[in-house]
């Protein structure tokens, strides 16, 4: 709690700072809030010394805590703070309790309650991701499923496999895919008898998720969407006929997707091809699905500009992003991340699609970015961020230890003429191989976002969020 | 509901007539259960709670009525009659039941014995949303000696060529040696879109397909396909790279109301509809997959039809629907569940030498000094003392005087073999009687009415 009022404080010392230079007078409500923050800051010192020496010496991560529990500043009660359970996986008793919520998430199906099942890790983990978890795609969570699902929704099992697997990846797809997926929930539900809709349907969701969550750990932007549907769903007045309330829920999710995905990549395109100019070399790593929008806009509009690809192994997004260029028209020219410094030299300007926004202002997105942005500011290039207003997230970090995503190390092995020399690393007691998804960039390298809001430095993210909240 | 099961067990056994005289292929004992039990076990292990089995009225009359053919499967069998004499494919039925299939249909045949993980074969269909999906495996080669064989026959069957991609998970191509006159032909569209091919003849279809409803919708359609394997599957793998298919699927973008139902029907069924296909593009535009790499088309290439196999290699697969594949598969069946091999009602004097791989059915009496090796005993039979019973398989209701001597054998139900029979590798018909000190080497022993009118 403290580290959230903590930003909070400091955003809104920007704002009255930035108030401040451009002459305009403090309002009244934020005189009261600095006053009030001022009071705040003396109590949670003195009790963030007491808490320091109690925890141990992890370090706190409150976002899951401050997006749990309600935000009130004034309040002084000595807050525990939980850290979320998706890194503590190297804690047994962390384990035990999650077995124990699947269990208590079951489905009860003709007359029997049947449990998710939970998925086992695989392999060696590197010591500073031990708690962190790490699936083989050779054993996909359907194993432990009946065949004609019954215990699950087909298309969230359908879904689950997708993540798993791969074959639906990128942080916008697979809200759309997500989001698809509830709309046919939504559609075969029935409302049992003597239940309501609004709640048993929330109720419904909840082992989808964990589901969705064992198979692939959830993004930023599916955090968000969940959060949606269900406030929507919850919304739903009692008295309301369920025919009625499922359209309403339905028109709602395709709301949700026309106007945070569809038009905000329009609008981001729009105001993103006012930073491009002619003779303008573009950077862009991996493939994102907004940057890729942006430049097929870019060549639409007649821009002159050349693009050069960045990819990076055991992915290789990068050649479904050239082939996508290349299939418009746009020349391109592709390159390995290690390659990354010789190129530079050539380039006017790095677009970057992120994962998530974090309330610190650091950027989420597919390991290697970081490196692309540091390099670029070595070299004075400017960096631009393009990242849509649904996947800003109240977390908070600034590393990429604590909470990351561990890919299957299996796909670290390559095959050349015939040889696998990593066949057996498992064998290899000193040996264990790291697959990291995720990476977090810090602001100081990222020059500017651009978001449907419009284009905003980094450090503005809390204000988005805060805005987002008042609004809804 | 997300599949439906359906068995067939309307198939005829043509290759194996000598066996199927008097019990329908579905019931052969098999480690001493009904052959149609194996893949219903495997429907059940995996979590089906019901399947739509289409058979002969003899088989369900049998199924019903007879104690010693009991399944004791908990599922809930639906029952389906055909004609018997009516040359119903595979397809056709199929066809028959078209009005009780509501959702994605999974096909097993009832000659199928394997334990291969349901689920590799499901996901297939489920992740890449294939319209086709089905399940192969390699070849075995059949070491023991079939009885009623004159030396080594050479195996004239049809080869099937099968064409998979360097994944080994998409069917490309699939013809049956028959039907190639010339050579192997591979039309352009295919290599232009897949340049690597592997080709592999020495794979055993297992009869397990996964099949959309809009294939049911379309056979409904098109009353000229009667088999699957022999016609529907290859159709199906063709069609995935006709030139038609993605023609239709522009025309569809640009009309929304077609009214022509010759030529479009065919195609139209084929085409995967599902509500909210605009979303599901969104999500493949956005998502930064494909499944192949160097050439500009985009995942699938675009293709709505999809076909995919699963090849097993290891693990058992067999479809017992030759007399080598049913010999085999009496050897290998009880590794596939954890009943006793002895049945606690079987009497079995002290002095008996059973091996550890024989299986003893119920109600057996077995007396004094004999000797049961490598063999299945069905159940109600009654061996005498100083038998000897090597790598055979013994049906139900058999009786064996003193003193034989039964090796590589089959002998079928309620035949009865006189006192000091020696039999080698030789099949014994149904309720034949083989008469005292009889010495019979490879031979068929069948009766008279067995016998095929030239």
């Amino acid at each position: 709690m403290a580290d959230s009022g903590g930003t909070d404080e400091h955003d809104k010392k920007d704002d009255v700072e930035r108030s401040k230079s451009e002459g305009k007078e403090l309002t009244k409500e934020e005189k009261q809030r600095l006053r009030k923050e001022k009071k705040q800051q003396k109590k949670h010192k003195e009790k963030k010394d007491d808490k320091a020496s109690q925890e141990s010496g992890k370090e706190n991560k409150s976002a899951s805590s401050a997006a749990a529990a309600p935000q009130l500043p004034t309040q002084t009660v000595k807050v525990v703070k939980r850290l979320p359970e998706h890194i503590q996986v190297d804690n047994p008793e962390v384990l035990k309790k999650l077995a124990k919520k699947l269990e208590r998430q079951q489905t009860p199906v003709h007359g029997a309650t049947i449990k998710i099942p939970l998925r086992s890790d695989y392999g060696y983990k590197v010591s500073l991701f031990s708690h962190l978890h790490q699936y083989s795609r050779k054993a996909p969570l359907t194993q432990q499923l009946s065949i004609p699902s019954t215990v699950i929704h087909p298309a969230v099992v359908r879904l689950g496999l997708q993540y798993s697997q791969g074959i639906v990846a990128g942080s916008n797809a697979r809200s759309v895919a997500l989001l698809h997926a509830f709309k046919q929930v939504i559609r075969d539900y029935t409302t049992p008898p003597n239940e309501e809709l609004s709640r048993d349907l929330v109720n419904k969701l909840k082992p989808y998720i964990s589901f969705l969550n064992q198979c692939r750990p959830l993004s930023a932007s599916m955090g968000n969407a969940i959060k949606f549907v269900k406030k929507e769903i919850s919304n739903i007045p009692t008295q309301c006929k369920e025919e009625e309330a499922k359209s309403k829920i339905l028109n709602c999710i395709e709301w949700y997707i026309n106007d945070k995905i569809i038009l905000a990549a329009k609008a981001i395109a729009a105001s993103a091809i006012e930073k491009i100019s002619d003779e303008d070399v573009i950077l862009v790593y991996g493939c994102s699905s907004l940057v890729n929008h942006i430049l097929f806009e870019a060549f639409e509009k007649r821009r002159k500009f050349r693009v050069i690809v960045v990819d990076s192994r055991p992915r290789l997004e990068g050649r479904e992003a050239l082939r996508r260029l290349v299939q418009r028209g746009i020349s391109c020219t592709y390159v390995l991340i290690s390659a990354v410094s010789y190129i530079l030299p050539e380039v006017s300007k790095v677009f970057l699609g992120a994962h998530a926004l974090l309330a610190n202002g650091y950027v989420m997105s597919r390991v290697g970015t970081s490196q692309i942005a540091l390099v670029a500011k070595a070299f004075n290039v400017p960096v631009l961020v393009c990242c849509e207003t649904y996947k800003f997230c109240e977390r908070v970090q600034t590393d990429s230890f604590v909470s990351n995503e561990l890919d299957d190390p299996d796909d670290l092995i390559v095959t050349r003429k015939g040889k696998t020399h990593l066949e057996n690393w498992q064998e290899v007691p000193s040996l264990g191989l790291l697959n990291l998804v995720y990476d977090v960039t810090p602001p100081d390298f990222v020059d500017l976002v651009i978001t449907e809001l419009g284009m905003i430095p980094c450090t503005s993210v809390p204000v988005v969020l805060r805005v987002k909240n008042v609004d809804q | 509901m997300e599949l439906q099961a359906v068995l067939m067990a309307a198939g005829g056994g043509s290759r194996m007539t000598d066996l199927i005289y008097n019990t329908p292929k579905p019931l052969l004992p098999v480690g001493n259960k009904p052959l149609m039990w194996y893949p219903l076990n495997l429907l059940e292990r995996v979590g089906f709670e019901e399947v739509i089995v289409i058979t002969t009225k003899e088989v369900q009359k049998m199924m019903s009525s007879d104690p010693k053919m009991k399944l004791d499967v908990k599922m809930k069998l639906d029952v389906v009659c055909i004609q018997e004499d009516g040359d119903m494919g595979t397809a056709d039925a199929l066809r028959h039941i078209q009005q009780k299939i509501k959702s994605d249909v999974l096909v097993v045949s009832c000659d199928l014995i394997t334990d291969v993980a349901l689920h590799e074969v499901v996901d297939l269909f489920r992740a890449h949303n294939a319209t086709l999906a089905m399940l192969m495996s390699k070849a075995h080669e059949f070491t023991e000696t079939v009885p009623g064989q004159k030396g080594k026959k050479k195996t004239a069957e049809q080869r099937d060529f099968v064409g998979v991609d360097p994944s080994g998970k998409r069917l490309l191509f699939m013809a049956n040696e028959a039907d190639l006159e010339d050579g192997l032909s591979i039309r352009k569209s295919i290599i232009k879109k897949h340049p690597r091919m592997h080709i592999k003849t020495g794979l055993v279809d297992a009869h397990l397909y996964c099949l959309k409803k809009e294939v049911v919708d379309f056979l409904a359609e098109n009353k000229s396909i009667s088999s699957i394997r022999g016609e529907l599957v290859p159709y199906l793998v063709r069609k995935q790279f006709s030139k038609t298919a993605n023609r239709q699927k522009m025309k569809d973008e640009s009309e929304d109301q077609t009214q022509k139902k010759n030529d479009d029907s065919t195609n139209q069924e084929l085409l995967i509809a599902s509500r909210d296909e605009s979303l599901l593009q969104l999500a493949q535009e956005r998502s930064c997959w494909n499944d192949h790499h160097g050439d500009m088309s985009e995942a699938y290439h675009g293709g709505k039809l999809r076909c995919y196999v699963h090849i097993l290699d290891q693990g058992l697969c067999y479809r017992v629907n030759t007399l080598a594949a049913y010999i085999e598969a009496n050897r290998l069946a009880p590794k596939l569940f954890e009943e006793p091999a002895v049945h606690p009602s079987a009497v079995i004097s002290e002095k008996c030498q059973m091996g550890s791989d024989s299986m003893i059915g119920a109600l057996c009496q077995i007396a004094d000094k004999t000797s049961i090796k490598r063999s299945t005993i069905g159940n109600s039979t009654t061996v005498k003392e100083k038998v000897k019973v090597t790598n055979s398989i013994v049906m139900h209701g058999v009786t064996i005087e003193e003193g034989c001597n039964i090796q590589g054998s089959v002998i079928c139900s309620n035949a009865i073999i006189g006192r000091g029979a020696d039999l080698k590798y030789c099949l014994v018909g149904n309720g034949q009687r083989i008469e005292s000190e009889a010495e019979r080497t490879n031979e068929v022993i069948v009766g008279t009415d067995q016998l095929m009118e030239i």
